[in-house]
């Protein structure tokens, strides 16, 4: 048999049927839900009389527009239009037969979070939401990427997708990562490297020895951020921290399917001698806390760096690049340290689970955060939540400060309460530094929880190593 | 859905780098559970200034532009979120076409989904098409889909590469959930099958 890379072989178990020019019918094993982007796919079925094929297989969560305040599962609590949303996903859920999450469920949470977490997400499974952050299922070596609404309609529908095959990418991450520098520097660092579109037409492969040594949780953070770099999808071959952490789970299966299961998962890597169309290496050891400084992903550099001027790039990045640094109301030269901020968020699916409250905790210990500033945390999930409280996180967060919310996106992008104001400025540990995207005029530099704590008790851009 | 064959019109030009799915259409605006009436939210924030008034500068907003059918944009056009309703926004605006270097893939099949054309060509190609398009009103482009060209306001003719299978369907106006019913039978023997092999699943 011919060599194979992971995706090869993943892609090869699920397709349903080939035609002539190589188009596929990829058949999709989960189907994650939430608000916006499903009630027009759902209107379309009910439009044309069609059912939803495997509802066994589809999960739906309302997250997206969802205050993180108590007294949420009052609708008056909610504005009207957020509160259609959730109803109409509500009674979607219910019409349809689907597994459903309401927010009174303490298993209520980012769809991205709920999946892994109740073992819906697996390795060798195909998983697509109408969520560009379906990439973070890759985490578990699942193909997972996400969709547009009409292509939700059509999996609801056929439970399949129309597909054509990604080239292979792999992004190998060699050695160790040198203290405070995390899975979201990693991340981060290779969108900076590769750039927005650096993975358009791939399906990226994480691999090396960094990327071993990181937690299941933080190979979430970095498949997540696999669709800034515009692959399609992010990929880890799943080993025993994967087995580990779905073993038990309530969806994972148990028993003699659960050895069957593991014989599968164990054939699932790259052989030695695949081929790859593109391979990208970066040294562990080269890795530095980062923090972006414009309104696009791949505006990223250390945070021991300064802000660089517009004429510092080429081609039509020039321009951009003025527009980012008008944007942000930042003057090339100036160290990104004392850049001050006036927000913080800790949450998304990107940074919203137990690890990453874990390591922001561990940063604001005994502190508080400035005086003046805004800080709120936004657990991932329900559970995750119960957890950091039992753990005694909450508290420390709250006696730095923090605002303690309930689960959901929020200020991630800013559907629900939870937005900025023009010309604030935001530390956040979510994904997307784009010009609104925390609220109009809003100003985000991502990073890594704990660069976002340390810029809490700072009030600046802080490099987390000075307080370790 | 439409069928798309050929266009001609008025083209307008936006030079910006990774547009992203924010900027195309804001997030207040995907609190709908409609798929239409997105068209006057296309590029809001670009487009109106706080108080809710057109900012005279937006391509849009010029009156050459208000008829546009056809964007012309910078290198990875749509990235981001994968939300639909940045191609419903365009097309209610009334924009059929698009032509950029390059787009960000979900953006991209969710183009197809609606009846819009992704036209990708090299970066020199876009460029002269983005000085015919700053021309206005007057200049106006002509999209042939079977034929794979885009025709300039001074009739240069640049070729453009295209899935046959999305060429199909955009001309045909057809749609991909009853193709895919059409190989039901397909799909069962895959699932009884798969369900052998990964019960668990
Ligand atoms: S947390 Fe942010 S990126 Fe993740 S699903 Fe929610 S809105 Fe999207």
């Amino acid at each position: 048999m011919s060599p194979k890379t992971l995706y090869d072989k993943i892609w090869d178990a699920h397709v349903a049927h080939e035609a002539d020019d190589g188009t596929c019918l990829l058949y999709i094993d989960r189907h994650l839900v939430h608000e916006v982007t499903s009630p027009q796919a759902f209107e379309g079925l009910r439009m044309t009389g069609r059912k939803v094929r495997a509802p066994e297989k589809t999960i739906a969560v309302p997250d997206h527009n969802v205050p993180t305040t108590p007294g949420r599962e009052d609708p008056s609590n909610m504005t009207e239009d957020s509160a259609i949303q959730v109803a109409a996903l509500d009674t979607n859920a219910k019409d349809f037969g689907i597994h459903y999450y309401p927010v009174s469920d303490i298993r209520q949470g980012i769809v991205h979070i709920v999946g892994p977490e109740q073992g819906w997400t697996l390795p060798g499974m195909t998983v697509v939401c109408g969520d560009s952050h379906t990439a973070t299922h890759g985490a578990f070596g699942a193909l997972a990427h996400g969709i547009g609404t009409s292509e939700v309609e059509h999996v609801l529908a056929t439970q399949t997708l129309i597909q054509k095959k990604s080239k292979n990418m792999k992004v190998e991450i060699t050695g160790k990562l040198r203290p405070g520098v995390t899975a979201k520097d990693i991340t981060l660092s290779v969108i900076g490297a590769t750039g927005t579109a650096g993975g358009t037409g791939y399906v990226i492969e994480y691999c090396g020895e960094a990327i071993r040594d990181l937690s299941m949780e933080g190979r979430m953070t970095v498949c997540n951020m696999a669709i800034e770099g515009g692959a399609r999808a992010g990929l880890i071959a799943p080993d025993e921290k994967t087995f580990e952490y779905c073993k038990g789970r309530p969806h994972a299966p148990k028993g003699a399917q659960w050895e069957a299961a593991m014989d599968w998962w164990k054939t699932l890597f790259s052989d030695d001698d695949a081929v790859w169309d593109e391979i990208i290496t970066l040294k562990g050891e080269d890795i530095a806390p980062v923090v972006t400084w414009g309104t696009s992903p791949e505006d990223v550099l250390p945070i021991t760096a300064a802000v660089p001027a517009a004429d510092d790039f080429e081609g039509g990045k020039i321009g951009a690049a003025q527009r980012s640094l008008d944007y942000m109301g930042l003057t090339p030269g100036t160290p990104l340290s004392d850049v001050e901020i006036d927000t913080v968020f800790i949450g998304s699916c990107t940074n919203g689970r137990i690890e990453d409250l874990r390591a922001a905790a561990a940063i604001l210990k005994g502190k508080k955060k400035k005086d003046g500033l805004r800080a709120m945390v936004v657990p991932g999930s329900g559970l995750v939540r119960a957890q950091a409280e039992e753990e005694g996180l909450a508290d420390i967060f709250k006696e730095a400060g923090f605002e303690w919310r309930l689960a959901g996106c929020s200020m991630c992008l800013a559907m629900n309460p939870d937005q900025l104001q023009p010309g604030e400025r935001c530390a956040a540990t979510s994904n997307r530094n784009f010009e609104g995207r925390q609220g109009r005029g809003g100003r985000t530099h991502l990073m890594s929880p704990a660069m976002a704590a340390a810029a809490a008790i700072t009030g600046k851009l802080t490099d987390v190593r000075e307080m370790m | 859905m439409d069928k798309f064959n050929t266009l001609t019109g008025i083209a307008a030009p936006m030079p910006l780098i990774n547009v992203d799915t924010d900027m195309i259409i804001p997030k207040q605006f995907l609190k709908t559970i409609k798929r239409s009436g997105l068209g006057v939210n296309l590029f809001d924030e670009m487009r109106y200034d706080d108080d809710g008034k057109e900012i005279p500068d937006f391509v849009l907003n010029k009156d050459a532009y208000r008829e546009a059918e056809i964007l012309v944009a910078g290198d990875n056009f749509g990235c981001g979120s994968s939300r639909e309703h940045a191609p419903w926004a365009i097309k209610d605006f009334g924009i059929r076409c698009i032509i950029a270097p390059s787009y960000a893939d979900i953006f991209y099949n969710n183009c197809f989904k609606n009846g819009i054309l992704p036209i990708a060509l090299p970066q020199e190609q876009v460029d002269l098409l983005m000085k015919d398009a700053e021309k206005g009103s007057n200049a106006r482009m002509i999209i042939d889909l079977d034929a794979q060209t885009v025709t300039s306001s001074d009739g240069e003719v640049f070729s453009f590469d295209l899935d046959p299978f999305k060429k199909h369907c955009l001309m045909n106006g057809l749609d991909d959930i009853g193709l895919t019913m059409e190989k039901a039978a397909a799909i069962d023997s895959f699932e009884t099958a798969a369900s052998q092999a990964r019960p668990w699943v």
